[in-house]
C-alpha cells in the first residue's frame, strides 16, 4: 500500500465491504442524534419492526429547539415541545443513551460529543446535522447525513458511501493580533468559495493549524461544510491526546495508551496524494467578517463592501446586488462602523470555554452599547458551569450581556431566539443565509472577540482597536 | 419510496446559484415529526410576501409552473444544512427531478433516498433546458431514467450520468436498509475484528 492520507486511513479501516459498483458499506463507530432530524427515522424503524443495532454506540441530546431561558419553566412553543417530547419517548422505547434537558451535560451535540469523550480520534462519526464535521478536529472522519441515512445507521450501524477526494488546506506562519481560528476559516472559505470543497474531505495542516487549541480546530472543521466539503479533519497530535485524556467516556489507563498508539498511526504519510491543495499565509489573514448572505462573502474588517459593477458574470452581479439590498449595505461603504442591533455569541462554531474567554477579554470593564441586545449562549451546561467558576458570567453580566442556557439558539432560530426583520446581527455562528437567524434578519459572521467588540461599540469594529 | 422510471412533466427554471436548504425550507418549519406536509412552505421566503400572500412574481406561483415536477437551477443546489426536510418539501410540492450544473453532497444524497432524481448537466445545457421550461405547458421535458436521457420538446435528447447502484434503487423504489442487511454477516465480521483490534472503543451508557 502506498502513502495514504489521514482520510484514506480512517476510511480503509472502516470499510465493511465494497460493492461491485464501488459503493462501500462503511462502519460507523458513533452516531449522535438530536430532536429535529430523528423523529422520522425512529418512525421508520417502528413501521418496519426494526431496532437499533447498537444503542450503546449512539447518544441523543436535545439542542436545536430548546429555550435558552429558565429551564424549570415549561417549553412554550407547542411544536418545539412536541419534538423534544417525541425524542424523549423514542430514546426510552429504543434504549438510546440520552442527556436530558435538565442535565449539566446537555448542550449542542457538537460541543457535547468531544467534551464527553464520546467523539474520539480515528472514529467514524455521523449525525443528522451538517456541522458534524466539527468532530473531525479530533482526527476523526465525521460528517452530516440526512434522516433516511440516520435510520440506516440506526438499523445497520453502517452507511453506504463512496470515498471522498482528498484536499489539503495548509496555513503556515504566525497569526497576527486579534486573529483567531474563525478568521482563518472565513479567509479559507472566502478564498475557495462555498463549493470549493465539494466532493472532498479537507485536511487542515500547517504550523498555524498545529498551533491552534482544540476549540480552534473545532471552529475550523465545523465550517468545512460551509466550503462545501463533506468533512474537515486535523491529524491527531499531543494537543489532541491531552484534550481527550480524562474525558468522561474516553478510554482510561492502559486502554488509553493503546488508543494513543493507534491514533499516532493516523497522520497523513509523507508523499500521500491530495487531489487539491490550497496554501494560505497566516500573516495575510486579518480579523474578518462576512458582508453578504453566503459564507464566502468574506472581507477583512478594514475593507469596503464590494461593488457589483466590478463583477463580469451577470448572474453573479445580480446576486451581489440582491445581497446588498437584503443586507441594507451600499457598494463601496466601509464595513467597519456599520451599526448592529444584536450580538450573538454561541453556536457549535464558537460556544466553547475558549470562545467565551476571548469574548470576555474584550467585554471586561466595558459596557454593551445602548440599544444593542447582546447574548451569550454557552455550548453546553458544562461550558456554562466552567465559565461561572472562572467568573466570566460576571464579566458579561456587568457589561450588560445576557447570560443564557445552552443550545443552538439564534444560530438558526428554531427556539424563541430570533432576529426580527431588518435587524442586523454580529454573530459567531456559521451561516448568514437569508432568514437564517429569523425572517428578514441580517447576519454578519465573525469571531467571538469581534462579536464582543461589536457589542461594546454598537457597530462592526476592528477588535485590534480595543486592545 | 415511489419508483422513478419515466417522468414527462412541466419544468420550472430558478436561475440562481447556491440555493441553500434554508431557502428550500426555513428552519422554523422543521418542527414536524413527519415527512409530509412541508410542500406549502417550500421556498417560503421567495413564495410568500411578508403579509402571507403569494408573491405573484415567483415562478412556482405562476401557471403552469405551479404544477412543475422538474426544477432547474444553477450551481451548488442544496448547500448548507443537511436537513432532509428540503427534499421532503420539494417532493410534497410535487418535484420529482432536480437539474443543476452541481449539487451540494448531502442534498444530492438525500434526493435519491426520497425518489427524487438529481441530474448534473453543464451550465450551457441547463440554460437550454431553462429556455424550454420558460415556454410552459407547451414544452414538457421527458426524463427517461432507464435510457438516461432527457427528451426536449423538439425531440432532441440530452444524455445524463447516474451511478448504476442508485439508478437500480430508484427504478425499483428500494429501501436501502434492506439491501445493506443482506450483508449482515460481513457487518458482524467487521464488528468482531473491531472488538479485537480496538478494545478501548467505549460503549456509552447513561443512567
Amino acid at each position: 500500500m502506498g502513502p495514504r492520507t489521514l482520510f484514506d486511513k480512517i476510511w480503509d479501516d472502516h470499510v465493511v465491504e465494497t460493492l461491485p459498483d464501488g459503493t462501500s458499506i462503511l462502519y460507523i463507530d458513533r452516531h449522535l442524534v438530536h430532536e429535529v432530524t430523528s423523529p422520522q427515522a425512529f418512525e421508520g424503524l417502528r413501521l418496519a419492526g426494526r431496532k437499533l443495532r447498537h444503542p450503546e454506540k449512539t447518544v441523543a441530546v436535545v439542542d436545536h429547539n430548546v429555550p435558552t431561558s429558565d429551564r424549570t419553566q415549561p417549553i412554550e412553543e407547542a411544536d418545539s415541545r412536541n419534538q423534544i417530547e417525541t425524542l424523549e419517548r423514542n430514546v426510552k422505547e429504543f434504549g438510546v443513551p440520552y442527556f436530558p434537558l435538565l442535565s449539566a451535560n446537555q448542550g449542542i451535540v457538537h460541543v457535547v460529543g468531544p467534551e464527553q469523550g464520546i467523539s474520539l480520534p480515528g472514529m467514524t462519526i455521523v449525525c443528522g446535522d451538517s456541522h458534524t464535521s466539527t468532530h473531525g478536529a479530533l482526527g476523526s472522519l465525521a460528517f452530516g447525513i440526512g434522516t433516511s441515512e440516520v435510520e440506516h445507521v440506526m438499523a445497520t450501524q453502517t452507511i453506504l458511501q463512496r470515498p471522498a477526494k482528498n484536499m489539503r488546506v495548509t496555513v503556515d506562519g504566525t497569526l497576527g493580533a486579534g486573529v483567531s481560528a474563525k478568521d482563518i476559516m472565513l479567509a479559507i472559505i472566502g478564498h475557495i468559495g462555498t463549493a470549493g470543497g465539494t466532493g472532498h474531505v479537507i485536511e487542515f495542516a500547517g504550523s498555524a493549524i498545529r498551533g491552534l487549541d482544540m476549540a480552534g480546530r473545532m471552529t475550523l472543521c465545523n465550517m468545512a461544510i460551509e466550503a462545501g466539503a463533506r468533512a474537515g479533519m486535523v491529524a491527531p497530535d499531543e494537543t489532541t491526546f491531552e484534550y481527550v485524556r480524562g474525558r468522561p467516556f474516553a478510554p482510561k489507563g492502559e486502554e488509553f495508551d493503546k488508543a494513543v498508539a493507534y491514533w499516532k498511526t493516523l497522520a497523513s504519510d509523507e508523499g500521500a496524494h491530495f487531489d487539491k491543495e490550497v496554501t494560505l499565509r497566516a500573516e495575510d489573514i486579518s480579523p474578518s467578517l462576512t458582508w453578504g448572505t453566503s459564507p464566502e462573502t468574506v472581507l477583512p474588517i478594514t475593507a469596503t463592501v464590494p461593488n457589483p459593477a466590478d463583477e463580469a458574470d451577470e448572474a453573479k452581479r445580480t446576486q451581489m446586488q440582491r445581497m446588498l439590498d437584503y443586507m441594507g449595505l451600499e457598494a463601496g461603504q466601509k464595513i467597519a462602523g456599520t451599526p448592529v442591533d444584536v450580538v450573538f455569541i454561541g453556536s457549535c462554531t464558537n460556544s466553547r470555554i475558549e470562545d467565551l474567554r476571548a469574548a470576555a477579554q474584550v467585554a471586561a470593564g466595558r459596557k454593551v452599547a445602548e440599544g444593542v441586545r447582546a447574548m451569550i449562549v454557552p455550548g453546553s451546561g458544562n461550558v456554562k458551569r466552567q465559565a461561572e467558576e472562572e467568573g466570566l458570567d460576571q464579566i458579561f453580566l456587568d457589561a450588560g450581556f445576557e447570560w443564557r442556557e445552552a443550545g443552538c439558539s439564534m444560530c438558526l432560530g428554531m427556539n424563541p431566539d430570533r432576529l426580527t426583520p431588518g435587524q442586523r446581527c454580529a454573530s459567531t455562528s456559521n451561516r448568514n443565509f437569508e432568514g437564517r437567524q429569523g425572517p428578514g434578519g441580517r447576519t454578519h459572521l465573525l469571531s467571538p472577540a469581534m462579536a464582543a467588540a461589536a457589542a461594546v461599540t454598537g457597530c462592526l469594529t476592528d477588535v485590534r482597536e480595543l486592545a | 419510496m415511489e419508483k422513478f422510471t419515466t417522468l414527462s412533466a412541466i419544468a420550472a427554471a430558478l436561475p440562481e446559484a447556491n440555493i441553500d436548504t434554508d431557502k428550500i425550507i426555513p428552519a422554523r418549519f422543521l418542527k414536524t415529526t413527519q415527512r409530509t406536509g412541508l410542500g406549502k412552505n417550500a421556498f417560503d421566503a421567495m413564495r410568500y410576501l411578508p403579509d402571507g400572500k403569494e408573491n405573484p412574481d415567483f415562478v412556482l406561483n405562476k401557471e403552469p409552473w405551479r404544477k412543475a415536477e422538474i426544477l432547474i437551477t444553477y450551481d451548488n443546489l442544496g448547500c448548507g444544512s443537511s436537513r432532509e426536510h428540503a427534499p421532503w418539501a420539494l417532493l410534497d410540492f410535487g418535484i420529482r427531478c432536480v437539474i443543476a450544473p452541481s449539487f451540494a453532497d448531502i442534498f444530492f444524497n438525500n434526493c435519491f433516498k426520497n425518489g427524487i432524481l438529481p441530474i448534473r448537466l453543464p451550465r450551457e445545457i441547463c440554460d437550454q433546458l431553462m429556455a424550454d421550461a420558460s415556454m410552459g405547458s407547451n414544452a414538457r421535458l421527458t426524463v427517461d431514467l432507464p435510457r438516461q436521457v432527457i427528451v426536449r420538446p423538439d425531440g432532441q435528447e440530452v444524455p445524463f450520468e447516474i451511478d448504476p447502484f442508485r439508478k437500480h434503487l430508484l427504478l425499483e423504489g428500494l429501501d436501502d436498509i434492506g439491501q445493506t442487511l443482506q450483508h449482515e454477516t460481513n457487518i458482524e465480521g467487521y464488528e468482531n475484528r473491531e472488538n479485537r483490534d480496538k478494545p478501548w472503543m467505549p460503549s456509552i451508557h447513561i443512567d
